[in-house]
């Protein structure tokens, strides 16, 4: 296959960016987005250029370190992640636009490289059960219902990759955010912080200069773990009851 | 317990999160929703002609008498309804700014995947139905202009009960007798549809009411539902006055 | 000098004991131990730092645990959050003796079956110790929100895995590392918050700084500005994962690397058992020769699906679906008539490879290097066929129990596979050797902590399916904060400054490496010499080795060196995010790393576990243990950089478990 790349570079995060584009030739269908960027990278090294600076670990789709918006889209065509997008989803000739997540929130760093640590810092103001090891209860000795069980499973398979972000034209984090509220909120283990939880994420949503959520639905139809919209309910259902019951 | 609304009021002057700003707003477009298919059903008794017509609005003003006095409900309303618009504009632009801001750069290309047309128009479509509502108030409630030809009183005789009531009747159907006033009001109410499409939709989401499948596609029904009657119920009588159904 | 060298590489030096080995009963050493470590008083523990390199189960556990217990603990990723470690990509399960089936398991029995598994080359206070504990992670994991697969009753369901025959596996879906390392972050990020945790991520660790014997810090170069940092402490602890990415194409993640590991070796941190590598059979196989990495499906899919070639190599370029029953080769059945496809790992990943080396594998032919050094086109993959499992239970009954895996073998490969059988090979999965550790998890360096895949304990030559989740929280949560007191108690350590001269030489010799790799100005790419790593490494010390494939592997990873150190580009500069050069470095350890894998494979001549030699095989082809001579873990000492490596052997006594060959006939 024959792929014409046009593609964001930036030298740092204060040099400004431009787009860049790039011809690749020997493209197979079944290799993966990345491996076509390896070999890009390859032959831009080989020129004596800089290769293209872009973030990825497991490339198995779980560890939710990589992400580019390709042709507009957030990890491109498919619901799934970058690493799991192969090249058969292109055609023969067709022409690439490459570009980091853009939010404000996530700061480029270089090339397609952006900064995620806002997500941690949402985690820190209250995305866990505060339980110190060993002093957890015996494990059967809270059944938890099925229902929720599932629920909470749903909602924790979120992999903090950010397309939720990068997808919504308000550049809100709220489907990472009412993922995890939804996540330890079903669960009767995250009960005794259901409300503090809830209220601290959100200022620290707030705080990171993420975007406020207009329920289009872009963030859930980009997530490539399928997190379903209603999760953001939840977080405002929550958000809600926690406001009369939690006094600052 | 603390009240609903003091969580409201401390949360826009202490907290100020994007989640209080959104409440605010849905609560405000909830009794936007609720006062615009009132005016619907009142506009639609101009098709039993004026008698129907002006003791319609005969009886809002003086609902509640004795209790309140003459006009009292009335102004009480629009009273409610100015504040909720102060509230819902209010909220809106900050919101929309912040958006903004949330991602400074923006995409060389974006494609939207689950976006609704209607839920891209929700903020330029507010802004158009705010012209709409400034221009909707002169003509009808504040100057009473008349684009038309004639002059009418303002008040009339009820012949049966022999009271001076008003009298909106005759302005209204000579308005709508000009095409590009009903043409003005056609487009108005695309706009309205459009807002109340998305606008019902993101109010019970953002009330956190749509928690399960089922009841987020009962809110959205909800919203094509509210959409498509209050837009085809507005715009029935200046059709059937600008093809002469009415007022000849 | 170079005489006394074995084989012309190694020599071999002291046998070493573990002076923390326990004695006794061995349900009460770990009782024991816990008591008799001293204790540090809770106001004292602020002034103690620990330095923990990694985040995955065993160091994002570590440092959650000690941040809550008080002390100082700075932790370090490369990754941009603690939460992508590649703990997060296992599948499978957690094994934890609850015997809430009540089908006869106990702490005994996972001990036993651990040691068994492990092919009797690991310690049985260190398993039993694993065991014991397993049921505490259960408990914790739970209490911290781990949404574990449950029962209608909403109790916690448990599988059976890997071919035991009790169901002691607690999962959640396919995706149980993701859900036990977001349970360990949360927990991490809530120290983080509290400022108990100093959170360092995009940080790699290049150097491990010692003062007056001791493991006191390291150097770590700040990946986004290029910085080099010291950082100090009165211990450290590294867990920094395993090196399977010796092989250029494994299962781990893009960047599990062995620097961290290394760097303490080549300061004078046994190395364990570098040759017990663990190749998973049912991984996606090789596409072609740009492929980054290989990916893993569940074992599980051999309970159902039947595994075969064709008995003709000339049938092996055609539709599966036209080659008739008579013409398959459903070789695992004709093997081990009753194991069948359900043989350990190691043997299904080596008839694999047997089958394709014959000439009858299939898929794409891949170009290659041969034993010879030739290169030669192969097919590596092999049939596994759902066809009857569709027939037996019907479509959907595979649909539910397996429609994930499918998912994601067509998304992969862009084959449906309830329509054609997939393609399975064997890839590089974990590493069970690492830095040598006591019982108390200390390497021989006094401060120098190894938890994790990083170190070599527990797992013996071969790791049971379900158990690497274990280990790590294990060591992480329970093991590592109870015995590190022990050492930290006799702190705070003589204060060190950044001037201090070994801190400064330590400094010195990472800007002198980066600069190195920076100034070399060669024609190769940092990953084409990994990839020509990676081939000598699969084609000498993978599946199978010999001593005469592996003393060529040890010339031919020498030449590599010579390559990488004289011929290597890396652009860009120092100080900047510079993805070159990360693998620089990290390409750099994992060459030496790779040398010293063959070495020891070539040593230990015997088939145990992961480690099967062709010279140590018994009649029908199987492993062959020789206790009496290799019941031993082999701890390798740095010879420096043009020595040779110093063997010291660790003898293994099994006092309770008795040792078998085992047989899957």
């Amino acid at each position: 296959m024959r792929i014409t790349l046009n593609v964001h570079r930036q030298a740092g995060p204060s040099a400004p960016g431009h787009m860049e584009t790039y011809q690749l030739d020997d493209v197979t269908p079944d290799m993966s987005f990345l491996e076509m960027l390896d070999v890009l990278n390859e032959n831009l090294q080989d020129d004596g250029q800089e290769p293209i600076a872009f973030d990825s670990d497991c490339r198995e789709g779980i560890c939710g370190t990589c992400g580019m918006v390709i042709n507009g889209q957030p990890h491109g065509p498919e619901v799934t992640t970058t690493c799991q997008l192969h090249m058969r989803s292109f055609r023969d000739g067709d022409t690439i636009t490459v570009e980091p997540w853009r939010a404000d929130a996530f700061p480029v760093l270089r090339d397609l490289v952006v900064d995620r640590t806002a997500f941690d810092r949402i985690i820190q103001a209250g995305g866990f059960i505060s339980v110190n090891t060993g002093s957890a209860p015996e494990a059967h000795s809270v059944p938890v219902p099925k229902p929720q069980a599932d629920r909470a499973f749903e909602a924790a398979t979120c992999i903090g990759c950010g397309a939720c972000v990068a997808a919504c034209p308000n550049a809100a984090g709220m489907l990472f955010m009412g993922a995890k509220v939804t996540h330890l909120g079903e669960l009767p283990q995250g009960q005794p912080e259901r409300w503090s939880r809830v209220i601290d994420m959100v200022k620290a949503h707030d705080a990171e200069g993420f975007g406020g959520c207009t329920n289009i639905g872009e963030c859930a139809a980009a997530c490539p773990k399928e997190i379903p919209l209603d999760v953001i309910s939840q977080l405002n259902a929550d958000y809600r009851k926690a406001r009369s019951k939690v006094k600052d | 317990m603390r009240g609903y609304f003091d969580c409201f009021r401390e949360e826009i002057s202490t907290n100020g999160t994007t989640l209080a700003y959104k409440y605010s707003m849905a609560l405000a477009g909830l009794l936007f929703v609720f006062y615009v298919l009132m005016h619907m059903y009142g506009n639609l008794k101009i098709l039993w002609g004026a008698e129907a017509f002006n003791g319609y609005a005969h009886h809002l003003r003086i609902l509640g008498e004795p209790i309140l006095p003459y006009e009292g409900f009335l102004w009480l309303f629009r009273l409610l309804l100015l504040a909720a618009l102060f509230v819902h504009v209010g909220l809106a632009l900050p919101l929309w700014s912040r958006a903004n801001k949330a991602r400074s750069t923006r995409y060389v290309v974006k494609r939207t995947v689950r976006a609704t047309f209607a839920s891209k128009m929700m903020r330029w479509g507010g802004v158009a139905l705010l012209a709409f509502i400034v221009f909707h108030l002169l003509q009808f409630t504040i100057l009473k202009f008349n684009v038309g030809s004639g002059q009418f009183p303002d008040t009339v005789v009820d012949p049966t009960t022999h009271e001076t009531i008003a009298n909106p009747y005759p302005l209204v159907v000579s308005s709508f007798q000009v095409w590009w006033v009903v043409l003005i009001y056609a487009l108005a109410m695309f706009a309205l549809a459009m807002h109340l499409r998305h606008g019902v939709w993101s109010a019970g989401q953002t009330l956190g009411l749509t928690g399960t499948p089922a009841k987020a596609r009962a809110w959205n029904l909800a919203g094509i539902a509210i959409a498509a009657i209050v837009s085809i119920g507005f715009i029935v009588p200046p059709l059937a006055i600008l093809f002469g159904l009415v007022g000849k | 000098m170079s005489d006394n060298l074995i084989h012309g590489l190694y020599r071999e030096g002291e046998p070493i004991q573990d002076p923390k080995a326990p004695s006794g009963p061995i349900e009460t050493r770990w009782t024991r131990r816990k008591f008799e470590a001293k204790l540090v008083n809770p106001a004292n523990r602020r002034k103690l730092s620990v330095i923990i390199v990694g985040t995955g189960l065993a160091g994002g556990a570590a440092a959650a645990t000690l941040g809550e217990a008080g002390y100082h603990v700075k932790s370090f990723c490369y990754q941009d959050s603690p939460r992508r470690a590649h703990s997060i990509a296992a599948q499978g399960g957690i094994n934890a003796a609850k015997n809430y089936k009540e089908d006869g398991d106990s702490v005994y029995r996972l001990f036993y079956d651990t040691v068994k598994g492990g092919d009797y080359r690991s310690r049985e206070s260190n398993v039993y110790r694993l065991a014991e504990v397993s049921c505490n992670i259960i408990d914790q994991c739970v209490a911290q929100g781990v949404p574990f697969a449950r029962e209608y009753g909403g109790l916690l369901d448990n599988r059976s895995f890997g071919g035991v025959q009790v169901s002691r596996t607690f999962y959640a879906r396919g995706q149980t590392g993701q859900q036990l390392l977001i349970g360990a972050y949360q927990a991490l990020e809530r120290q983080v918050a509290s400022g108990a945790v100093e959170m360092f991520t995009r940080h790699e660790m290049l150097e491990l700084v010692m003062v007056d014997g001791r493991a006191r810090g390291i150097i770590a170069r700040d990946m986004l500005t290029g910085e080099i940092e010291t950082h100090l402490a009165d211990a450290v602890v590294l867990a920094s994962g395993g090196y399977g990415n010796v092989f250029f194409l494994s299962t781990n993640a893009m960047g599990c690397n062995v620097t961290a590991t290394w760097r303490a070796h080549r300061k004078g941190a046994l190395f364990g058992n570098p040759c017990y590598t663990q190749i998973h059979p049912t991984c996606i196989p090789q596409h072609g020769d740009k492929q980054s990495k290989l990916t893993l499906m569940s074992e599980s899919l051999r309970n159902d699906g039947r595994i075969w070639v064709p008995k003709r190599a000339e049938d092996c370029d055609k539709d599966p679906r036209q080659i008739p029953e008579e013409d398959r080769d459903y070789y695992l059945e004709r093997i081990y008539p009753s194991f069948g496809n359900l043989v350990p790992r190691d043997i299904a990943s080596r008839q694999a490879k047997n089958m394709c080396d014959e000439g009858r594998g299939v898929g794409p032919a891949i170009a290659e290097m041969g034993p010879d050094g030739v290169e030669r086109q192969v097919r590596r993959g092999v049939y596994l066929d759902f066809a009857e499992a569709i027939d037996r239970m019907g479509l959907d009954t595979v649909k539910a129990k397996y429609g994930n895996l499918f998912d994601m073998y067509l998304r992969i490969t862009g084959e449906n596979p309830y329509e054609t059988p997939m393609r399975i090979y064997p890839a590089v999965h974990y590493t069970m050797g690492g830095l040598w550790v006591d019982y108390d998890l200390s390497s021989n360096i006094p401060g120098l902590f190894v938890t994790g895949e990083a170190n070599f304990s527990d797992h013996g030559a071969n790791r049971l399916g379900a158990s690497a989740l274990m280990q790590g929280l294990s060591d992480g949560y329970f093991v590592l904060p109870n015995t590190i007191r022990d050492y930290l108690a006799s702190g705070p350590y003589p204060k060190v400054t950044s001037e201090d001269p070994a801190v400064a030489d330590a400094e010195r010799s990472v800007r002198d490496r980066i600069n190195h790799f920076l100034t070399c100005n060669g024609t190769r790419t940092v990953d084409s010499i990994h990839k020509e790593l990676g081939a000598i490494m699969w084609e000498y010390c993978g599946m199978s080795r010999t001593e005469e494939g592996l003393k060529k592997a040890i010339g031919l990873i020498r030449n590599v060196k010579q390559e990488f150190w004289t011929n290597v580009r890396v652009l860009g500069g120092a100080d900047e995010l510079n993805q070159s050069l990360e693998k620089a470095g990290r390409v750099a350890d994992l060459i030496e790393l790779g040398e010293l894998m063959c070495i020891d494979a070539l040593h230990r001549r015997e088939s145990c576990g992961g480690h099967f030699r062709e010279e140590s095989q018994t009649e029908d082809g199987e492993a062959l243990r020789h206790d009496d001579e290799y019941a031993y873990v082999a701890a390798w000492e740095f010879g420096g950089d043009d020595g040779a490596p110093t063997l010291h052997k660790e003898p293994l006594v099994y006092e309770f478990i008795e040792l078998k060959q085992r047989s899957y006939k």
